[in-house]
């Protein structure tokens, strides 16, 4: 959706900006544009020598509601589910009120520009962190809602994926108010768009389609057969196949569940790839099978030298037999 | 408090009236019967007619609603995002009135310090998710729409599934205009969800005018003939309801 130009020119902020709050006073200086979308702008800013992020809108019921969240966030204990919540204020600009708040700068690469300069063998590990920072949100009454790799920032140097703009992220049991086509099971027509943990859980299979299919794609007729279609057109998907297909028709009732199911496939996959090319780690397998050659070894010794005993006393038998 | 059950009218068109009264007219006469106007004009992909965005803007400011042109490729995500922000809007309102009463005349939820709001839109957002809502879609069916009924009906389709994941009860039906006979035509009576409507829309043959005036004034009438007999009849007499019209 694209945001209307006035509050576009009205949230302006040219890097120098000084963005004082009416209520708490604070200043805080505009270093630059960090992205903007359908309910504001957000801007990198200095304050007391600290880099933070800093969203202004013309919508405060937007911003409040951010706010509500991120600060219930907070209270959850090692909080890796989004930025940390540092300030909220207003902010007057030529006569005009604009709600902002001010919340930690998580500095690193949105999640499909991460994949593109390291990899995409990267994604398998980075699910299996999105979906143990999910569950850790859902075990808190939360469903993150609009989840695509736009709101998903691999954080530097630390390579942990941190989940970033909070605007869709809704109560447990409540409906979904904000969602991408591509990422929604209802566009695709797999489901409902109640907040529960598996609306969340096919959003990250069509994530994880999605570092396959940078371009994504449009819904033609069935939904779900050309998803699995696309599962199948690409091998490194194709391992994952079974644990996508049950994400997609919402059989995992929790995001551990398939995490378990996911890092079971990887583990297989690992193995797999190991037996095909045994060049990288040909001079650890030879020495793992020389000891074994050798236990061999040892082995048939034993079994000889039990042989030869056993002879032995039945020699011993027959010869006092004979006396 | 409670805001007891949102009334709109959701007028989807793609250009300016040329029969009837004015609907600028007939969205404020909707307002003050307490229900909301809301449009989306959907355009061309390179076609954007002034006088016709001018109307569409007009219609949802005298209604109390929201606007918003689109592209026929983005109708879905916008229908149901007009709706919700109308819906959030009408309770935003209910709430400002209170406060007033407490605080004093001038003072509106943007006025209260950045803590006391979140307090105040945690309650519009609940009563949003659970408080009841009808719609009434009215669709501009002239002939410059024909192609894009298709896309009219994805996104209504995707409009029931959308807020019928909430929590409280919504009630749909639907109107064309222009009909075989009048100005405006019922299409799909009072109904929980909207999946009935893929039948009816492909029997749709567009074509006429486009008296969008006198269509807001027939789509207004209906609300209230639907009021008046609920109060003659049981609830969910739902049947003989719908043979009575």
């Amino acid at each position: 959706m694209m945001m209307n130009n006035s509050l576009r020119s009205q949230c302006k902020a040219l890097p120098g900006t000084i963005i004082k709050g009416k209520w708490y006073k604070n200043e805080y200086k505009v270093i630059k544009e960090l992205g903007f979308g359908a309910n504001g702008i957000v801007y990198l800013a200095e304050f007391g020598g600290q880099e933070v992020a800093l969203k202004v809108s013309d919508n405060s019921m937007s911003i409040s509601s951010e706010m509500n969240i991120l600060k219930s966030f907070t209270k959850v204990q090692g909080s890796a589910l989004g930025p940390s919540l540092l300030s909220v204020d207003d902010w007057v600009n030529q006569g005009v009120t604009l709600p902002f708040y001010v919340m930690e700068y998580i500095k690193g690469e949105t999640y499909l520009d991460f994949l593109r300069y390291k990899g995409t063998s990267w994604s398998v590990v980075l699910i299996l962190q999105l979906l143990k920072n999910l569950s850790l949100l859902h075990q808190s009454g939360w469903i993150f809602g609009d989840l695509k790799p736009e709101n998903l920032i691999i954080s530097s140097p630390s390579c942990q994926i941190r989940c970033v703009d909070v605007g869709g992220t809704t109560i447990k049991g409540r409906s979904i108010k904000e969602f991408t086509e591509f990422f929604d099971r209802g566009y695709w027509g797999l489901g409902s768009r109640k907040a529960e943990p598996s609306y969340d859980l096919f959003a990250v299979a069509m994530i994880f389609l999605n570092s396959y299919y940078p371009n994504r794609f449009t819904k033609k007729t069935d939904g779900y057969s050309q998803l699995s279609q696309a599962i199948k057109g690409k091998k490194e998907l194709k391992v994952y196949e079974q644990v996508l297909e049950k994400a997609l028709l919402g059989k995992y009732s929790t995001a551990m569940e398939m995490r378990n199911e996911l890092l079971a496939a990887a583990n297989q996959n690992a193995d797999r790839i190991s037996r095909q090319q045994p060049s990288p780690s040909r001079n650890m397998r030879q020495t793992q099978s020389r000891s074994r050659r050798k236990q061999k070894k040892g082995g048939l010794l034993e079994s000889l030298l039990l042989v030869v005993l056993i002879s032995f006393i039945y020699l011993l038998y027959i010869y006092t037999k004979l006396l | 408090m409670n805001p007891g059950t949102l009334r709109q009218i959701l007028l989807i068109t793609d250009g300016c009236s040329n029969h009837g009264e004015d609907p600028s007219a007939m969205a404020a006469f909707a307002r003050e019967q307490g229900i909301t106007v809301n449009v989306i004009g959907v355009m061309e992909q390179d076609v954007i007619d002034q006088k016709g965005m001018q109307e569409i803007e007009s219609i949802a400011q005298t209604g109390g609603g929201v606007s918003q042109i689109v592209y026929s490729s983005q109708l879905s995500q916008t229908v149901q995002m007009v709706t919700r922000k109308a819906m959030t809007q009408t309770i935003q309102g209910v709430v400002n009135k209170e406060l007033q009463q407490i605080l004093g005349r001038s003072q509106t939820i943007d006025d209260l310090p950045p803590e006391k709001r979140g307090e105040v839109v945690e309650v519009v957002e609940e009563l949003g998710e659970t408080a009841g809502l009808e719609v009434l879609v009215l669709v501009d069916t002239s002939a410059s729409m024909t192609h894009k009924l298709p896309t009219v009906k994805e996104a209504l389709l995707d409009l029931s599934l959308s807020l019928n994941a909430r929590m409280g009860e919504n009630k749909f039906s639907v109107f064309v205009f222009p009909g075989k006979k009048s100005d405006v035509e019922k299409l799909l009576d009072w109904t929980p969800n909207l999946e009935a409507l893929t039948k009816v829309f492909s029997k749709l043959s567009p074509g006429g005018m486009t008296p969008t005036g006198p269509a807001l004034r027939e789509a207004l009438s209906y609300f209230k003939k639907k009021r008046s007999l609920r109060s003659l009849l049981s609830n969910d007499d739902e049947q003989f309801f719908e043979e009575s019209v």
